[in-house]
């Protein structure tokens, strides 16, 4: 057992860090939050000549060849500066799950692209009733045949939550080719995985208007034309692709969540330092330290485990429970910790002139997105044979 | 970074499993929760000497095997997950053997330590006193020089197997003049000297796991001084990492957890198995991912150790993490099992042997056994996230 990263990856850290606190101070996250687009493209492009976007990518499909367990001090530094970018969208949710899903020929034509920050990914995959379960998934991809052309899907239905939707260039979209029986265990069969071109007549978007200000879109597909060829993975096998794009989602989430957590836990000691009531520093007293102390051990937890769980899934084993396990305890001890981050700031940190706002609404926005607790203890409750 | 235990780690894991599985089965004992306070078994942990697994990480030298201590909390986790009957040499192989390593004289090493390892001492721990608990550096009880010997008088409380120790461990001031830290030595010494006397106190459990312990001018010889005069208190300090960073402290109710997960697949209401409640599922669920989230802290207290660094911040953290844990567990176990889970062991109807209002009141003590959980996060505000004192 060994719980530190290698020397390179804590230098792919601290690059990271030093060039956020640099490009990117809350000025620019507060503007860039206020802006329609919600990036910067010109710090897209800076982060994708770094190769920080196909870090994890193949180097034959124009990236570095490193794998998942090296995207954790990345992501975590981007939750750390709350860096707003469509990195998850594009990465996490896009670009690993063509890597995952798609055949070579989709991988060599998308991948470097992606790596090069020349094109914005995305996956559309809870709907209405904003569930992660394939009976959630309605909308309908008919194939319409053709005369001498290979035929293509016509796809109609809504999409939630769909993140940087609006910028994107592709939609990857979770979409029913068959009929779906109301038993569940059929429930997952029937369903396929879409590359949509995003700019596609027929689709629109509305952005969503979230407390974490993160750009997620509401997608409305009315009868969107898709190529046959467009079909990520099987036809009417996409379902068995979903837990692990979603396990790949919660826990790039929850290492945003603990570059997050750790800098809250940061802010709020050099803040009861800092801060003198009573003629005294207020870390020094025991209350404000035993908070301290509780936040510490709710950061660490959620460090280890996400790191657990982060490793599992760069061996390819399956990481099922663990990720259950960090994704359910990440999100409930990130908002511990944002609680006592503001009771100990007091009534500063409860404006929009401290930068503890934007870490509190993130941290919440994060908790809710590609299951939350209850979603994942009930794996764990599966996992343990209940 | 890696998760995952080496394949040597793998197969000793196996052979500590097979070990206890056999003992299980031959019916030398049953599995208990907190086995590793209450249940004294001196033929079983003869057998555990033959292993050779009493003293792991101590050098060879002294009769240990000089492994690591993920190879010791391997060994730990499965003694505490079959609930074995480990008390006789816990405390010994726990921290005593330990502080001797670090602080003892060539001739202490020599005398206790191939001891420890045979399963041949019993240490009674005698740290608290009436008027001294979390704070520590207020005792009270006297060690005075009269030439080749220490004269100790005062009062132990909540001394840890002492009606079955052969041996004493003991802080006590040794300079009535100095600030209160600066007074204290720690001694180790034969229990049969004349002058001490042992008074049984019961807990909330019932069990009597722990005496007051009285001293009346024992005289204990010179060299039967831990480490330096008067530097007691900074030695305990790093002692009490040992201590705190167990395994124990998540684990000791292991065979509950085991055994409210089996009671709820079994048993059944409205012909559903109480395992398809999706409260009791989620119920459940939190417990073990509470569990494994702790699982990892102790594992780096481990590993921390074996790094060669002192894990005072992170044994705190897993000690008041995990005794905390193991209050939610037996109280989570007694509300599944509803008004049944009041049934102690050995009445009529009692489920799970009885062992969930066992833990659950035991589980009052945990948090105040070891440095209280207040201490503790005193410990990691000042100490680990460096705020002010």
């Amino acid at each position: 057992m060994n719980l530190t990263f290698s020397e390179e990856q804590e230098m792919l850290r601290k690059a990271v860090r030093d060039f956020l606190e640099d490009k990117c101070p809350k000025k620019l996250v507060k503007q860039l939050e206020e802006s329609e687009k919600g990036y910067s493209p010109d710090l897209w492009q800076e982060i994708a000549e770094l190769g920080w976007i196909g870090l994890a990518f193949p180097e034959k499909y124009g990236g570095s060849g490193m794998n998942f367990l090296d995207l954790v001090p990345l992501l975590e530094e981007m939750g750390r500066a709350c860096f707003p970018s469509p990195f998850f969208s594009t990465v996490i949710l896009g670009g690993l799950t063509i890597l995952d899903v798609g055949n070579e020929e989709q991988r060599e034509k998308y991948l470097p692209q992606i790596a090069s920050g020349k094109q914005i990914f995305t996956l559309a995959l809870a709907e209405s009733d904003a569930r992660y379960d394939a009976n959630s998934i309605k909308v309908k991809a008919a194939l319409k045949q053709v005369q001498g052309k290979s035929g293509s899907y016509i796809i109609t239905g809504t999409k939630m939550f769909v993140p940087d939707a609006h910028i994107a260039d592709y939609l990857l979209c979770v979409a029913r080719t068959k009929e779906g029986a109301l038993k569940q265990v059929q429930g997952k069969e029937g369903i396929s995985i879409f590359l949509i071109d995003a700019k596609s007549s027929g689709i629109s978007y509305t952005l969503l208007n979230t407390i974490a200000k993160d750009k997620l879109c509401e997608v409305v597909l009315d009868q969107v034309q898709v190529p046959k060829d467009n079909i990520l993975g099987q036809l009417d096998q996409g379902w068995s692709k979903v837990p692990r794009i979603l396990e790949r989602a919660a826990i790039a989430k929850c290492c945003e969540v603990v570059g997050n957590m750790q800098k809250v836990l940061e802010m709020t000691i050099d803040y009861a330092k800092e801060r003198k009531q009573f003629d005294r520093p207020i870390g020094s007293f025991q209350a404000i330290q035993h908070y301290c102390a509780d936040m510490a051990t709710d950061v660490d937890g959620a460090r280890l485990a996400t790191y657990q769980a982060a490793w599992m899934l760069s061996q390819g084993t399956s990481g099922t429970k663990e990720v259950a396990v960090a994704k359910a305890w990440v999100g409930e001890a990130s908002q511990r910790v944002t609680n006592l981050a503001h009771q100990i700031h007091g009534a500063i940190g409860a404006t929009m002139e401290h930068d503890l706002h934007f870490y509190t609404r993130r941290a919440k926005a994060a908790e809710l997105s590609y299951g939350d607790a209850n979603f994942y203890r009930e794996i764990v409750a599966t996992e343990m044979g209940l | 970074m890696d998760f995952s235990f080496t394949e040597e780690q793998k197969k000793f894991r196996e052979e500590v499993r097979a070990f206890l599985e056999q003992e299980i089965t031959q019916g030398f004992w049953k599995p208990a929760c907190d086995a590793w306070i209450h249940s004294y078994n001196p033929e079983f942990t003869k057998r555990v000497v033959q292993k050779g697994w009493i003293g792991l990480t101590w050098p060879k030298e002294y009769g240990g095997q000089g492994r690591s201590y993920i190879d010791r909390l391997i060994l730990t986790e499965e003694m505490l997950r079959y609930g074995a009957p480990t008390a006789c040499h816990w405390f010994a192989d726990r921290q005593i053997g330990g502080s001797i390593l670090t602080y003892g004289t060539e001739e202490q090493k020599k005398e206790f330590l191939p001891r420890i390892v045979k399963g041949e001492a019993y240490f009674g721990l005698g740290m608290s006193e009436p008027g001294a608990g979390s704070d520590l550096a207020s005792l009270q009880t006297r060690a005075a020089e009269d030439g080749d010997y220490y004269v100790i008088n005062g009062q132990k409380t909540w001394t840890s197997g002492a009606w079955l120790a052969n041996y004493f461990y003991i802080v006590a001031r040794t300079d009535q003049q100095a600030p209160k830290h600066r007074g204290i030595s720690e001694f180790v010494f034969p229990a049969d000297l004349p002058g001490i006397s042992r008074i049984p106190m019961i807990d909330i459990t019932g069990t009597e796991a722990w005496n007051d312990v009285f001293f009346d001018n024992v005289r204990v010889p010179k060299k039967y001084l831990v480490g330096e005069k008067n530097r007691g208190f900074y030695q305990i300090m790093h002692q009490l990492d040992f201590e705190r960073s167990g395994m124990e402290r998540l684990m000791g109710n292991y065979p509950l957890f085991y055994g409210i997960i089996k009671f709820v697949k079994e048993t059944k209401h409205n012909e559903q198995p109480l395992s398809r409640d999706s409260l009791i599922r989620n119920k459940l669920a939190q417990l073990q991912i509470e569990f494994d989230v702790g699982r990892l802290l102790i594992y780096r207290v481990a590993i921390v150790m074996d790094e060669g660094r002192s894990p005072t911040y992170e044994a705190a953290m897993s000690k008041v993490y995990c005794t905390e844990f193991e209050k939610r567990l037996a109280n989570s176990a007694m509300d599944i099992l509803g008004p049944y889970g009041q049934l102690v062991a050995g009445s009529k109807f009692a489920p799970i042997g009885g062992l969930a209002p066992d833990s659950y009141l035991a589980s009052k003590g945990y948090s105040l056994q070891a440095g209280t959980t207040e201490i503790m996060k005193n410990v990691l505000a000042t100490r680990g996230l460096g705020l002010p004192s």
